[in-house]
């Protein structure tokens, strides 16, 4: 079946709804606990979740065809290739030696 | 499939109406992976920086307003609510349904645009606005995060600017996405009152759903990565 | 049978003859007439400043131009050849004309978004221009931070706007040329029957969709930084002009693959064409072209050895700029083997394929050398990384661009060019080509840097000589324009398929008609198979056979 010719229930899209709307508050809530270094990543998570809930359904994707699949899933490992090894030139930066660690 | 041989929407170069829609569904999510590798390298800046300057942006996400952030990605999911009731009544060949629920769409984009401009107004006030007007004198007894006058990097106020050129740079430019989707659903509306669609073509609306829930998706980032840096 | 004239056959040329019918067409085979008038022109004039600085250093001190007049010429050079001339010239010219024809299709799947593609194009190329005449830009075309978003005094804000606008016009292209292959094959037309020339697209569409709104994005920021003063690259306010390149990389490298992957396509056509034979290897080949795509987006770094970029990066950099080395080697061994034992005809279009695999392989062997961090130290920023780019460029791509265009030339306009003058012309191109280039390959292992302006006088000898050959080169373009444009009014009319050529575009006739085939193709024979004569037949035979 095509993205176009399947026909969700409004129920359905009112499902999705409120899991963002829970998901929205959840980040906000947790956003005031000190989780160290794991706040920023529990903050992607929660906002990757959320996306992937939209994609699916709101778009669709779910009952789409394995190119449309294929084109979301380029462009998010694309983006996080491009971010990741960008990131680790910064974070090895500071690794080579300095000669007073002698 | 004969029926479509007759179809006025189907372009002559097509064979048939599902091949038409196909078409365009991929051509669209072609376009929107640009659209994510174009807020992308504003993504990979933003978050080298970040990572270069943890206490600054922190410090500065903190003059933002939570409660503002926060009721604008409520809005903003709404609209996507309604944008996809739009799409789903646009499935059901339901002009009236097509109708109101774009217009509410465009109403809940309004109030997130009028949200935005007030938010914008008041970082001008306070001499957040980057550039030469930029001016900010750190307060360091004020700060929840553990960062002093001693431990400030040497160019503390100069990274609290960074963090503002990339808070206006990336929601403007997710604003400007806005105000093109806005563009395009009054498009929608109007063809909507000509009666073009029907229930075998509505592939605009359609499309237009995807990108309005890809600006929607831009935002749900951006709220957790600008608003909630440094919230405990 | 030659007793009765033939009534005129209408084509898509002379379908309809108004100025509007050709600005308001959509029709993918005259959108990729009008971008290969519009790029030609940019052609030309990146030629010029190219001759007017290669004049200037034929002396070691400044003779009749400013380092400042020099700096404007040599960033218009870089800026009109690569985002005005290289990025579009086989896509939008030969692609946008064969991709339907090759498909057995009527156009791409989005005529009009092909025709908005050129009108942003050429907008952006008019911005790029009005830098230059306002005063021009002296950044070089990679507009470095911070001196392109502080400190140079040049046009830099009109001429990032205008590659940001053309940058989306290319996207536009290369989204049209993926639904298009994905959606709009004729029946029978199995991916691994596709000719290597749409393998070489569809690769090359996947860079353009996901690599160019990078830089889009990242000359924005640059324009922005420069308008509003907000420092986004600024090292006074903490920021990283480092991270500038890392952006700017990130699709610059992989817009070389944009620029030589369509290239590798033509050449995948030619080849097999005048060797008659299916080229050796054929899936591995078109797999290849997806390999060097991929692949090609990580490892951007190579540029960036001696930018402070952490050492640790530099190293997965270089070996991944080792590996994608590997399927472009494929490539080059299997045109090669598919020379092997061919029957091998040298008409210029063959001439141009195989002055592309001698030249690029020079041109891919030296970016190894660079791809490596301790050679890279020694030779960068100098004339080796100029003579190496452009024996991939010009060597690769613009020999590739012209053999394409000899090849269809008989299908795009209908005529045969002169092929004694079509042979004339490419030996000089490839003599005065590699009189230019090889003794900056020299130069630079010597020590002398790129970009400057006076220079000591030990190495005015090769300097000299690199100027020389570039008068040769540019004589043979003019040649070569001489008697394409000649061809267009006097040439010989053209039959449905003179080289004797297997695919779709050569069964219908030349020039097409304006919805390609008169009767719906059907694909029942693999790619390139010259072994069955029906599969390349040409209306001339017809003729002949009655
Ligand atoms: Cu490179």
């Amino acid at each position: 079946m095509s993205s176009s010719t399947h026909i969700s229930s409004l129920k359905s899209y009112l499902n999705v709804f409120w899991t963002l709307m829970a998901l929205t508050l959840l980040t906000v809530v947790v956003a005031f606990f000190d989780l160290g270094p794991f706040n920023i990543i529990v903050a992607v998570s929660i906002a990757s979740v959320k996306a992937y809930v939209v994609i699916l359904y709101f778009m669709h994707v779910k009952y789409s065809n394995h190119i449309i699949w294929l084109t979301v899933a380029a462009g998010f490992i694309w983006f996080v290739l491009m971010l990741g090894l960008t990131i680790a030139d910064y974070a090895t930066r500071e690794w080579i030696p300095y000669p007073e660690a002698w | 499939m004969a029926a479509d041989q007759h179809s006025p929407h189907l372009a002559h170069h097509f064979d048939s109406m599902e091949q038409q829609q196909e078409s365009s569904s991929l051509g669209m999510w072609l376009f929107l992976a640009q659209e994510v590798m174009f807020f992308g390298g504003l993504f990979v800046a933003y978050a080298v920086y970040r990572f270069k300057y943890p206490e600054a942006f922190a410090v500065a996400s903190s003059h933002l307003s939570l409660g503002w952030g926060a009721f604008n990605t409520v809005v903003l999911i709404c609209s996507s609510l309604t944008m996809a009731l739009a799409v789903r009544a646009g499935q059901l060949g339901d002009k009236r349904g097509i109708i109101r629920y774009l217009l509410a769409t465009i109403f809940l984009a309004s109030v997130f645009l009028g949200v935005k401009g007030v938010e914008y107004t008041e970082k001008y006030n306070d001499g957040l606005m980057p550039g030469p007007a930029f001016e900010y004198t750190p307060d360091f007894d004020r700060y929840t995060v553990p960062v002093t006058a001693e431990t400030a990097p040497p160019n503390f106020v100069g990274n609290v600017q960074l963090f503002f050129s990339f808070y206006f740079v990336m929601t403007g430019l997710h604003a400007l996405h806005m105000v093109i989707g806005i563009g395009l659903m009054i498009w929608l509306i109007v063809k909507a009152l000509r009666d073009r669609f029907s229930k075998e073509y509505f592939t605009p609306i359609e499309m237009t759903g995807l990108y309005w829930h890809f600006v929607d998706i831009v935002w749900i980032f951006l709220f957790p990565l600008v608003y909630l840096v440094w919230r405990h | 049978m030659n007793d009765t004239s033939p009534p005129k056959r209408t084509h898509y040329l002379n379908a309809q003859h108004t100025v509007g019918s050709w600005l308001f067409t959509l029709d993918h085979k005259r959108i990729g007439l009008l971008y290969l008038a519009t790029i030609l022109l940019f052609f030309l004039l990146g030629g010029i400043a190219a001759m007017l600085f290669r004049v200037e250093l034929m002396t070691p001190d400044p003779t009749y131009m400013e380092s400042e007049t020099y700096n404007r010429l040599f960033t218009m050079h870089g800026i009109t050849m690569i985002f005005f001339f290289l990025i579009p010239s086989i896509p939008a010219v030969l692609g946008n004309f064969l991709l339907p024809l090759m498909l057995g299709t009527k156009d791409l799947a989005f005529p009009r978004l092909n025709l908005a593609s050129w009108y942003v194009f050429t907008f952006g190329g008019l911005l790029g221009l009005g830098s230059i005449i306002f005063g021009g830009v002296d950044t070089g075309w990679t507009f470095y931070t911070p001196y392109s978003s502080t400190y140079a005094n040049s046009n830099v804000i009109l001429a990032a706007l205008g590659i940001f606008i053309a940058g989306f016009g290319s996207i536009m292209t290369g989204i049209n040329f993926i639904v298009t292959i994905h959606k709009m094959r004729a029946p029978g037309l199995t991916w691994f029957r596709l000719p290597l020339f749409i393998w070489a697209h569809y690769a090359t569409s996947i860079i353009i969709v996901l690599g160019t709104p990078v830089i889009a994005i990242t000359i924005l920021l640059v324009a922005i930084e420069r308008l509003f003063q907000i420092g986004i690259f600024d090292p006074a306010l903490g920021g990283d002009p480092v991270l500038f390149q890392h952006l700017f990389w990130f699709y610059s490298h992989p817009a070389v693959y944009i620029m030589i992957l369509p290239g590798m396509g033509v050449i995948s056509e030619i080849i097999a064409c005048f060797s008659r034979k299916r080229i050796f290897g054929y899936k591995v080949v078109a797999l290849s072209s997806l390999a060097i795509a991929i692949l090609g987006f990580f490892v951007w770094g190579h540029h960036m050895f001696v930018s402070s970029q952490s050492m640790y990066a530099g190293m997965i950099f270089s070996i991944l700029s080792f590996l994608v080395a590997i399927p472009s080697a494929i490539k080059v061994f299997n045109w090669t083997a598919t020379l092997y034992g061919g029957a091998i005809k040298l008409d210029t279009p063959m001439l141009y394929a195989l002055g592309f695999i001698g030249l690029f392989t020079v041109g891919g062997l030296t970016g190894l050398f660079l791809a490596s961090m301790a050679i890279n130290v020694h030779v960068h920023d100098t004339y080796f990384v100029v003579a190496h780019f452009h024996y991939v460029m010009v060597g690769g791509m613009v020999m590739a661009f012209f053999g394409g265009l000899h090849f269809w030339w008989p299908k795009m306009t209908g005529r045969h060019f002169s092929e004694l003058f079509g042979r004339i012309g490419a030996v000089t191109i490839f003599i005065g080509f590699n009189l230019t280039f090889f003794p900056q390959f020299i130069v630079g292992y010597l020590g002398m840097p790129r970009r400057y302006h006076v220079y000591p006088e030990e190495f005015q000898f090769l300097q000299v000589m690199s100027t020389g050959g570039s008068a040769v080169l540019a004589l043979g373009y003019l040649v070569m324009a001489g008697y394409l444009l000649h061809s267009l009014v006097l040439g010989k009319k053209a039959s449905s398929n003179p080289w004797r050529a297997v695919g779709l575009e050569w069964t219908t006739p030349s020039p097409p008609p304006t919805e390609n085939f008169t009767t719906e193709p059907y694909v029942d024979y693999e790619a390139y198979d010259y072994t069955r004569e029906e599969v390349y037949r040409d209306d001339a035979d017809e003729v002949k056979g009655a």
